[in-house]
């Protein structure tokens, strides 16, 4: 067996390069990496020595993030984003909103065992469920707005990920102190001292966890209720099981993933990436005014040589994904301009003039490059694409309001009996069978009157009422918010044809709400 | 293939070491499965030795070994069947108090009871009066959705029917009548003549003297003077649209010269009292059922000696 690796004796030819075929072969190693394609075709022969294993790392273990405690416009912008979005998300289960004794009281609620959606003074049924879909095609083109506007705002901000993060960051600083003392005490050896820190940093964690899903499950019960039976022991497995999930997911991503949710699970970031263009704000750290960088005592003594940045690192201390703005924009940037407000700072503090890093597009940072005056960024808003979305977003939430305001709160369907289909009674009149579903949509029993058009002659009565009270029209009251099935018998005297008709249901009150089924009378003789 | 001993040999363009196979020169590369992998094996393992102790596990001659959960799927569908019934056990008590004329004023009851008898009768009823309850003309079987009843179209009407079934052999209280057979009686003119005041009777034939006056000598004391049936006798009426053996002049020749009578099983005995009580209450729901009026004739049926 021959071995390509084995010298044959006596060959002592250079192999640097081999030229076969009309074709220069090296035989030094290539890595995968950078040879072009063609590569692989020319090299890999018995006589060329084996290629050199450069071996490519797709894995790299993660750096922890010790992001540095810091003040500014933006960090106060957080904290307050973080207030309302925490105050929206544990305040609104607990709002009431009267709807009468026929329906729960709960403002927002997600009602899967009778499969009703309450928002407010919105209710909506499982066969209107396109309101849903609506609101969140809303939401996505939402995200295209907010990002074609003002960049990756919703990262930065608003994201639960985010702020979970935040919250958690802001646990382990006041458990461990700040960035030096954390990450002193990560690379301190396990003592008991490390083990109870630890522990009582991470039981903080579980609470924050517990009362994270503890808040979810409320949505779809009525929450005072749920919140007793929950401490008592009493609510539905299927609560426990959600609350110790999303327990263990936000202990999960928020405590311990973080940053890499962002920059490895999460899709918005790549979608963001091809959505963002010259015109696009993003935080940025302008370089031709920071570089290069030098220490202020070096730029005292060579002032032309170097630019503002003096290479302090606040931005990349401060950073929660732990990214160095200044390589460039990246997928690792959220946009929380906390790297503004570290670098303002030192700016304010050294006598430079701030936004060394600020919110700025590629353009105007390019014209700012070029001396120009800068504009304000602002100006950002106000161009076709951002219009384009705004109006699409709008209209869809038009349409969606439009059709909330217009939609019937009565309904009627019908099927007719096939077997049999048609009855012969004692005096010759025939009887057809039909299960009528009459929808009551509001938070009220109505009384609707069902009525028969273009059958002539045609008595009904049903299942409640009695024959003797047949009668064209009929009346019966269905309960708040529910369908009632109706079994409706309609007989006609001897000697009609089969044909078409319709029942028509009317809501007896003011709205007078109305709905017609076309449905057929099967009779003797029709084929 | 010449393998170095204890010597780690490595593949270049991988990196990765040899097992140290090979098979015509096709080597074998040592290549690890990844630890979570290893670990969720380990974790199987574990976990199947709790799971042969737990539950049944071994196949032996007759039987698997027993767990010492004593679980088998047997008896997990008895008890599943078990829960069932004791779900509707409550309900059933309820229909076996109460007196099935008294049924309809509790509405609530009465839709389980007719829920209950739709159930029951595709089982034991749709043989005959087919699964819409329509009967079949052809067979003599009656319709079950229309006002017309041989015995009477109450609740307990039908429920006594159902008890005790229509000429059902070797039971005292079934509902039972005769009609005679008239074959070689009437000259054909005379039978032609009846026939025609039969079907006068509900307005489909001209009425003749002869044809009255034979209806009245031979008919009447059942059917009545006008045909309107004797529902004690179980005689049907002629003066109505419907015709169990056909309107046609032959099928009512044919049916006064050898008349077909139809049978019914009784029920009892083979079908507990409270399901009974459903079907009567199903039956009843069909669009034909009528009140239940104090006064009527019907037969006692003791209702509470049968639960």
């Amino acid at each position: 067996m021959s071995k390509p690796e084995e010298p044959r004796s006596g060959d002592e030819r250079d192999r640097s390069v081999v030229v076969e075929d009309g074709i220069a072969k090296s035989n030094e190693p290539v890595s995968s990496a950078i040879a072009e394609p063609a590569a692989t075709t020319r090299r890999h022969e018995p006589h060329e020595p084996a290629r050199q294993h450069l071996p490519e790392k797709l894995y790299e273990a993660r750096e922890p993030v010790h992001n540095k405690r810091v003040r500014g416009p933006f960090r106060m912008f957080k904290w307050l984003v973080m207030l309302v979005t925490l105050g929206i998300y544990y305040i609104t289960p607990w709002i009431r909103w009267d709807r009468g004794p026929y329906a729960p009281d709960q403002a927002v609620l997600v009602d899967v065992a009778n499969r009703r959606f309450y928002m407010f003074g919105i209710e909506i049924w499982p066969h209107e469920f396109y309101f849903v879909a609506g609101l969140l095609i809303m939401a996505g083109i939402g995200l295209f707005l907010v990002t074609s506007a003002v960049g990756r705002a919703w990262c930065g901000y608003a994201c639960p990920q985010t702020v979970w993060t935040d919250l958690f960051q802001h646990v382990d600083r006041l458990v461990d102190g700040d960035r030096n003392a954390r990450i002193r005490l990560d690379r301190a050896p396990w003592t008991w001292g490390k083990v109870f820190r630890r522990g009582f940093k991470w039981s903080i964690y579980a609470v924050i966890g517990l009362v994270t899903g503890g808040a979810w499950i409320l949505y779809f019960a009525d929450a005072p209720t749920l919140f007793g039976e929950f401490f008592t022991g009493e609510a539905v497995p299927i609560a426990y099981i959600t609350v110790a999930v999303l327990t263990l997911t936000t202990v999960t991503l928020g405590g311990f993933m973080r940053e890499q949710v962002c920059i490895y699970m999460c899709p918005w970031p790549r979608i963001q990436t091809a959505m963002l263009d010259e015109k696009s704000l993003i935080v940025t750290y302008k370089d031709w005014r920071g570089e290069p960088r030098g220490s202020v005592k070096k730029a005292q003594k060579e002032p032309e040589k170097f630019g503002d940045c003096i290479d302090c690192t606040q931005c990349v201390q401060v950073c929660p994904t732990g990214i160095d703005i200044r390589e460039g924009p990246q997928i690792g940037c959220i946009t929380c301009a906390l790297c503004i407000d570290a670098c303002d700072k030192v700016m304010a503090d050294i006598g430079r003039p701030r936004g060394l890093i600020d919110y700025a597009t590629l353009e105007d940072c390019e014209r700012e490059a070029n001396g120009e005056e800068p504009r304000s960024p602002w100006r950002t808003l106000m161009r076709p694409r951002t219009i384009a979305y705004f109006l699409i977003w709008g209209s869809i939430g038009l349409a969606l309001l439009f059709a909330l305001g217009v939609r019937s709160h009565t309904g009627l369907t019908v099927s007719p009996d096939r077997n049999p289909p048609f009855m012969l009674m004692s005096d010759g009149s025939v009887r057809n069978s039909y299960t009528l579903k009459l929808r009551n949509m509001e938070s009220r029993p109505r009384d609707m009157e069902i009525s028969i058009e273009g059958l002539p002659g045609a008595v009904m009565w049903s299942d409640t009422i009695n024959r003797r009270d047949a009668a064209a029209t009929q009346i019966v009251t269905v309960p708040a918010d529910q369908t009632r099935a109706v079994r409706a018998y309609v007989m006609v005297p001897e000697g009609t044809k089969a044909g078409d008709f319709s029942f028509r249901i009317t809501s007896q009150d003011e709205q007078g709400e109305t709905d017609v089924v076309e449905t057929r009378f099967s009779a003797p003789g029709e084929s | 293939m010449a393998n170095k001993g204890t010597q780690k040999r490595v593949d270049e363009p991988t990196g990765t070491e040899f097992v140290g196979h090979e098979w015509d020169g096709i080597e074998e590369l040592d290549t690890p499965m990844p630890r979570w992998w290893v670990w969720t094996f380990y974790l199987t393992i574990i976990f199947s030795v709790g799971y042969v102790i737990a539950y049944p596990a071994w196949p032996m001659f007759e039987r698997a070994t027993e767990g010492v959960l004593g679980w088998s799927s047997r008896g997990q569908l008895a008890e599943e069947i078990d829960a069932a019934d004791q779900a509707r056990v409550s309900v059933r008590e309820a229909l076996a108090r109460v007196p099935i004329e008294r049924l309809p004023d509790d509405s609530a009851l009465m839709q389980q009871a007719v829920a209950g008898g739709a159930a029951a009768f595709r089982v034991n009823c749709v043989q005959c009066h087919g699964s819409g309850a329509a009967g079949s003309q052809e067979l003599g079987y009656p319709n079950l959705n229309d006002d017309a009843w041989l015995w009477g179209g109450d609740l307990r009407a039908i429920e006594y029917t159902l008890v005790h079934g229509i000429r059902q052999v070797g039971d005292d209280e079934t509902r039972t009548s005769l009609m005679p057979p008239f074959a070689g009686v009437f000259e054909s003119a005379q039978m032609d003549a009846l026939v025609s005041h039969v079907l006068s009777l509900s307005g489909k034939g001209q009425t003749n003297p002869v044809g009255a006056q034979i209806y009245s000598d031979n008919c009447a004391a059942c059917h009545g003077p006008s045909g309107e049936g004797d529902r004690e006798l179980g005689a049907p009426r002629l003066n109505d649209a419907i015709w169990l053996r056909g309107s046609s002049r032959e099928a009512i020749t044919r049916q006064i010269l050898n008349p077909r009578m139809g049978m019914m099983p009784k029920w009892e005995g083979r079908l507990d009292p409270v399901t009974i009580k459903m079907l009567a209450a199903y039956v009843h729901s069909l669009g034909g059922g009528e009140d239940f009026v104090e006064v009527a004739e019907d037969p006692e049926v003791e209702v509470d000696e049968q639960t």
